[in-house]
């Protein structure tokens, strides 16, 4: 079953994520912040990462940029979540090594599409 | 939709409160002229997750209100405007006013969106002040394809009359076409070298579109350098791609992520009409795009040798193979996804039913976030005491007078686990007390500002620990005594200067454990209680008769009084209607106490003594008959043996007890409870002196047994609300006692005095 890592520092965004993943029968695991996303994905085997943009300690863009120098992690997945007026984000975020985006506010069928097109 | 969100609303709630709370404690501590970027971006995140979690929820309102907060935050945070004061007060009564509806979105009422459209008005008048232009445009034009939000790329790639048709008119041309008539897309797509590097595979697109009709695909190869130089990271190939079926908005969605890297050129070919309809946009593509190709084939063929191109086309012809595959298999997957929508739509059925069995209690539920390491503390209790009691257990299967004293050890070891587990149980429920400080800085502020006064507000002890209903019902009592601080005690900065005191007062608020209370300090450095007025004013209004001499303790208690107000002119800060003996009052229903010292032209302190919880008593049992009832021990002043000649009967059949100077009205526990008591007499029983409100009965009852802490259990919860009576108890022999309450009991007493003799001097 596919590995996900769900990286948000709000609690209800991280628990309606994983609620819905899971629902879907999705591994998931949840990090509350960059540094922590970046721990726990390093202890290996996520096949992809959902990450908030805006986020404590290390913020998602550079959270993506330090998954990218990871061998494991230079091709996987990563979608940035973020929301309709941070434009540029979805640009930076790019650059930095992200696949793609889900636009906030998403609804929980919205995400469940999304990444299972990625995961095929 | 499938899933019931309303189950994540409680969490959204509470920490959007708790976002809210920080947003204030970092506006409070900005500064315009001098600030830390840090401090903006925290708040900038608070209010930014506060929107994102509120769009996501369902609750658009609030999305959009906070969305012009967070723009200004972000301008702020950027650089691209100056941070001011006006702003600070702006964003602060924004962050109350936010407050205000989602405790309304929470308490499922409608909230009241006039002041947010007022601050709205504000914010906007703010953000359109200097030319701001990206900002003010990127709403409205977002707002219409709110609906289908992975739509942003295209807007900005596409010229701006074709994004408008695909994303407003359902019926754009070519969706009609791709629907109606017979013809197909073509597609050119060359990804960007390092699209694999951002986790981007060309396969998942081609999946995608197949899942829209059938896909052929022509791949160009004339890009892949020959082997040596190959990178394998990297994607070379372009591919020419014909789709008969999807509209261009799917086609364009399949893209969206790559769009910008990307040389893609999309293309309805109608095969009814002859002539093929394309965009200029697309075109224009077309044409750079055929241009390169002829320029790169050519410079190719010059470069490479045939049995390199040959080796790619090998690797390449394998990769398409592996597409191939992919492809089927994903095929063959669509079926079991339909299925997967049924279970989901069945599983919504059920929801509605359960979200409205919910919806009756869910307001009232609050939840405490606990740190880890008191669970882990409690985990280990629970490990000790598993441990003891296996091993009396052991003892117990085979026990004899031999193994006594190891028995005695284990229960001694019982007994201690026990404590200690119920200590960890109690923590669980304590909260630092920052949580009740926390929101007294922007009162000071707004009080401070609005009476002209300077004031300075130092926190101490703000991690003494208190349990969380007490910290809850503290709250108020507290904003009382600071507003009164501010109001009375701190002097204007004249007066303080004239004084030659420093400037600006300074309110502390302290908070310590002290024996098995927590007491908590307001203290101010201002003029201090004025004695002679109080005084003065409690005769007016008849407390004190003016021959009596009082200590300065005595006229300090006399602001609790109920009915005393000493500000001449009702003032808008601390005048509102509710005086000291309310603070007080309320004080006391927490089994706390407060209390003043002063000294005269150097300030005040107001000392609040309270229980550590409120879910423990130290309690007095006392025995009526057969019944054993719980006294609060903080109540209870004296207890005593009745000498006849300390009665004295007035109106009737009302005694009263002269103790000293005073008349104690005395209620006799038994008839008020109707229990059979073993004593009539008064001289054969105890008088148990109790206080509350500032006033006193003795109780009458038959003996005095132990003092023991007693765990409250509620009677409202599982029986009623009783007049006189705060709740049960059992006790060590499985016996229920109950508690009584001592302020209920004095409503009684005062019930019954109306009744009976209302006109007895001596008794009031």
């Amino acid at each position: 079953m596919p590995k996900i890592l769900a990286v948000d520092d709000s609690a209800s965004m991280r628990q309606m994520v994983t609620f819905t993943l899971k629902g879907a029968g999705f591994d998931v695991s949840e990090a509350a912040d960059g540094q922590q996303a970046l721990n726990i994905a390093k202890q290996g085997g996520f096949d992809l990462v959902l990450s908030d943009v805006n986020m404590p300690v290390m913020d998602g863009i550079q959270l993506v940029r330090e998954l990218r120098t990871l061998a494991e992690y230079k091709f996987t997945p990563i979608l940035m979540l973020t929301t309709e007026s941070a434009s540029d984000k979805k640009i930076e975020g790019k650059q930095a090594g992200a696949t793609g985006w889900i636009v906030k506010p998403f609804n929980p069928d919205q995400l469940l599409n999304t990444i299972k097109k990625v995961l095929g | 939709m499938s899933i019931d969100l309303s189950q994540f609303h409680q969490v959204f709630f509470e920490e959007s409160f708790e976002g809210l709370d920080s947003m204030e404690g970092g506006l409070l501590d900005l500064n315009p002229d001098d600030f830390d970027v840090e401090t903006i971006n925290t708040i900038f995140r608070a209010a930014h997750s506060i929107k994102g979690g509120a769009g996501t929820f369902g609750f658009q309102i609030v999305a959009d209100f906070t969305h012009v907060l967070e723009t200004l935050l972000d301008e702020i945070r950027a650089g691209t405007r100056s941070l001011e004061a006006d702003h600070i007060d702006l964003i602060l009564r924004s962050v109350d006013c936010l407050r205000e509806i989602m405790q309304a979105l929470q308490d499922e009422d409608e909230p009241d969106m006039t002041t947010a459209d007022e601050l709205k008005v504000e914010f906007e008048a703010i953000l359109a002040g200097e030319s701001q232009p990206k900002t003010k445009e990127s709403q409205p034009e977002r707002a219409s394809s709110k609906e289908t939000p992975p739509k942003e790329t295209q807007s900005t790639q596409a010229s701006a009359s074709e994004s408008e048709t695909t994303a407003d008119g359902s019926d754009s041309d070519e969706t009609s076409e791709s629907t109606e008539s017979t013809g197909h897309w073509e597609i050119y797509f060359k990804p960007d070298a390092d699209v694999l590097k951002t986790g981007n595979e060309p396969v998942r697109m081609f999946r995608e579109l197949e899942a829209l009709g059938l896909l052929t695909s022509d791949a160009v190869l004339c890009d892949v350098p020959d082997f040596s130089s190959l990178e394998p990271e990297s994607c070379y190939m372009a591919w020419n791609l014909t789709l008969e079926g999807g509209t261009r908005e799917e086609v364009d969605e399949v893209f969206e992520w790559v769009i910008d890297e990307s040389e893609l050129s999309i293309r309805w070919v109608d095969e009814t009409a002859t002539s093929s309809i394309s965009t200029d946009e697309s075109a224009s593509t077309a044409e750079d795009v055929s241009e390169q190709e002829d320029g790169s084939e050519s410079a190719r063929s010059e470069e490479v040798s045939e049995a390199d191109v040959e080796k790619a086309l090998e690797e390449v012809i394998e990769e398409c193979k592996h597409i191939d595959e992919e492809d089927e298999t994903v095929a063959e997957a669509d079926e079991p996804v339909v299925e997967d929508t049924v279970v989901e739509t069945a599983v919504a059925d059920k929801t509605p039913a359960a979200k409205k069995a919910k919806k009756s209690s869910a307001p009232e539920s609050t939840s405490i976030r606990v740190g880890i390491d008191k669970i882990d503390s409690l985990i280990n209790m629970v490990g000790e005491l598993v441990i003891t009691q296996s091993m009396l257990g052991q003892l117990g299967e085979d026990f004899d007078m031999a193994k006594l004293v190891r028995l005695q050890e284990g229960l001694a070891q019982l007994e201690q686990n026990t404590r200690e587990l119920q200590e960890s149980v109690m923590r669980i429920r304590m909260l630092p007390i920052s949580f009740t400080f926390s929101r007294f800085p922007r009162l000071v502020r707004d009080l401070s500002k609005a009476m002209d006064k300077k004031i300075e507000l130092v926190l101490l002890g703000e991690n003494t620990e208190l349990d969380k209903t007490v910290m809850e019902k503290i709250g108020d009592p507290m904003v009382h005594l600071i507003r009164n601080s501010l109001d009375h005690g701190i002097e204007s900065p004249e007066d303080r200067l004239a004084a030659g005191k420093s400037e600006t007062g300074t309110i502390t608020l302290n908070a310590f454990h002290q024996g098995g209370n927590i007491v908590i300090q307001i203290i101010d450095d201002g003029k201090g209680l004025d004695k002679d007025r109080i005084h003065q004013k409690a005769i007016e209004k008849g407390l004190v008769t003016k021959d009596e001499i009082l200590s300065d303790e005595q006229i300090y208690e006399l602001i609790f009084k109920a009915g005393f107000s000493t500000a001449d002119v009702v003032s808008d800060i601390s005048g509102r209607g509710v005086g000291m003996d309310v603070v007080r009052r309320n004080i006391q229903e927490l089994n706390g106490s407060v209390e003043v010292v002063s000294v005269p032209g150097e300030g005040s302190t107001f000392t609040i003594r309270l229980p550590l919880t409120l879910a423990i008593l130290d309690g007095q049992l006392v025995r009526v008959g057969e019944e054993i009832f719980i006294l609060p021990l903080v109540s209870i002043v004296e207890s005593l043996q009745v000498d006849l000649k300390m009665i004295n009967n007035v109106g009737g059949n009302n005694e009263v007890l002269r103790l000293r100077d005073e008349y104690v009205p005395i209620l006799k526990l038994h008839e008020q409870l109707n229990v059979e008591p073993e004593n009539y007499d008064l001289e054969k029983g105890l008088l148990v002196v109790v206080e509350a409100d500032n006033s006193k009965v003795g109780l009458f009852v038959d003996d005095l047994l132990a003092q023991q802490q007693v765990v409250i259990k509620s009677l409202e919860q599982n029986y009623q609300k009783v007049e006189g009576i705060s709740g049960a108890t059992i006790l060590g022999d499985g016996r229920v006692a109950l508690i009584v309450d001592i302020s209920g009991v004095l409503r009684i007493v005062n019930q019954l005095k109306g009744k009976k003799a209302a006109d007895d001097p001596r008794a009031a």
